[in-house]
């Protein structure tokens, strides 16, 4: 597979997994304007994934379809960061309704964001061109997510006690994963090689500075971040996504040649 | 397709397509809002190029079949083709545009859009941006003192609103 495509595919992925995600919200908000606002952020992201996998079923050629590689593939295949396909909650705790724990949706999101604000960004100078324009869309759509998420981090970690005991222990349970944009690997470096990629790790001082101010304004702790770095990217994935795609690809699986 | 389109297609399709507006916004037409970039003769024929809003936007079929459509209605044969570079903004949404949507309760975008073009000129900021509150006036009763209930409402491009003075909640086209 190109590099380009391999890349394509990375980007695409990211953004379905945690649009997924983050859809599982709609009609279990924790108050209806966050419903509202969590559906809108997962319609971004999806519409960020399709564009990608267009892309990167143009450069694959053949039978490739964007349906095709959100619908088809198997966990193995997907190269997204492991920290989007993690559950709305802690290490221990269950599958229910009940477990989703907004402070947790609110951290990832506000972690991710401010790393693809900075990805976008230098993406839009992409020797691809469709990368880089789909990539002076998608930034305009993640600065608001990054608005949205950093608010309700300060809003969590500056509020009430258990608010800020809650948010203070998803950014410990989460801030591990944020290592495996760091870590290099040979998807992004040949993609970086050909022009069409960013270099992640060094975007990474100006990341700690949008995690750092925000956390100082949340009255919240820096984890250390240490441990385990997880190779989502590689495809090498949790026990999280297989549940996670199995209910996204169902309906495609059962029926592949359903039209709407 | 082989047939010679006259050079006139272009107008007439101009004109047939300034009746179709957003199928969530229907105050505005698809020229106004910025989403039909252009109708041209391509070396197949008639092309009409629109833009894509939100990424996700549901709207983006619908807006596409409804250009096909009005085409075959007016006689005239073409396709359609949809670019995402330059990426669409709030500010090319005309004057007249945000009149009407604010005779339709639509509060328009306030400030131009904060994003610049990857190439080329930008001013050089030597004090860090502040998070400058946006001042959206009411639609209905033009008072300024509002606040944001929501950053995100009915549609993708819109944020909720509510005036303080007459109490009214309204949508607000946010800057994109």
């Amino acid at each position: 597979m190109s590099a380009i495509a391999n890349y394509l595919l990375h980007l695409a992925d990211n953004a379905v997994v945690l649009g997924q995600r983050n859809a599982e919200w709609c009609g279990h908000g924790p108050v209806i304007e966050e419903d509202i606002a969590l559906a809108n952020v997962s319609l971004d992201l999806i519409g960020q994934a399709r564009m990608l996998y267009q892309q990167a079923a143009t450069e694959l050629g053949g039978d490739a379809t964007e349906d095709r590689l959100a619908y088809f593939r198997d966990v193995p295949d997907f190269r997204n960061y492991t920290l989007l396909e993690l559950p709305h909650h802690g290490a221990l705790v269950g599958y229910a309704k009940s477990d989703l724990d907004y402070g947790t949706t609110i951290a990832r999101n506000f972690l991710y964001s401010a790393l693809m604000v900075l990805v976008w960004e230098q993406l839009q100078q992409s020797k691809d061109e469709q990368l880089a324009a789909i990539a002076a869309k998608s930034l305009k759509e993640v600065r608001y997510h990054l608005r949205h998420s950093r608010d309700w981090l300060v809003r969590l970690g500056d509020g009430t006690d258990e608010s800020h005991v809650r948010v203070q222990a998803a950014l410990d349970h989460l801030m591990p994963y944020t290592q495996e944009f760091w870590t290099g690997s040979s998807m992004e470096a040949a993609a970086v090689a050909a022009g069409v990629g960013v270099d992640v790790a060094a975007l990474k001082s100006d990341w700690d500075q949008l995690v750092d101010d925000a956390l100082l304004e949340a009255t919240l702790q820096r984890p250390k971040g240490e441990g385990y770095v997880t190779q989502g990217k590689n495809g090498l994935h949790s026990e999280h996504l297989g549940f996670l795609l199995s209910e996204m690809q169902g309906l495609a699986r059962s029926h592949p040649t359903a039209t709407w | 397709m082989s047939a010679v389109v006259p050079t006139d297609a272009v107008q007439a399709a101009w004109i047939a397509l300034d009746v179709l507006t957003d199928p969530e916004i229907p105050v505005v037409s698809l020229r106004e809002l910025g989403i039909l970039r252009d109708v041209r003769l391509g070396a197949d024929g008639l092309e009409v190029v629109i833009t894509p809003t939100y990424s996700g936007c549901p709207a983006m079929g619908q807006i596409e079949d409804d250009v096909r459509a009005t085409l075959q209605a007016a006689g005239l044969q073409g396709r359609v083709i949809t670019q995402l570079a330059p990426a669409w903004t709030t500010d090319w949404m005309t004057d007249e545009a945000q009149e009407k949507l604010r005779a339709y309760g639509i509060a328009p975008p306030q400030n131009r859009c904060a994003s610049h073009p990857p190439t080329g000129e930008s001013p050089l900021r030597f004090v860090r941006q502040a998070a400058r509150p946006e001042v959206v006036p009411c639609p209905h009763c033009g008072s300024s003192h509002t606040v944001e209930s929501s950053h995100f409402g009915s549609t993708a491009c819109k944020a909720l609103y509510k005036c303080l003075d007459c109490q009214e909640p309204f949508d607000y086209f946010k800057p994109y």
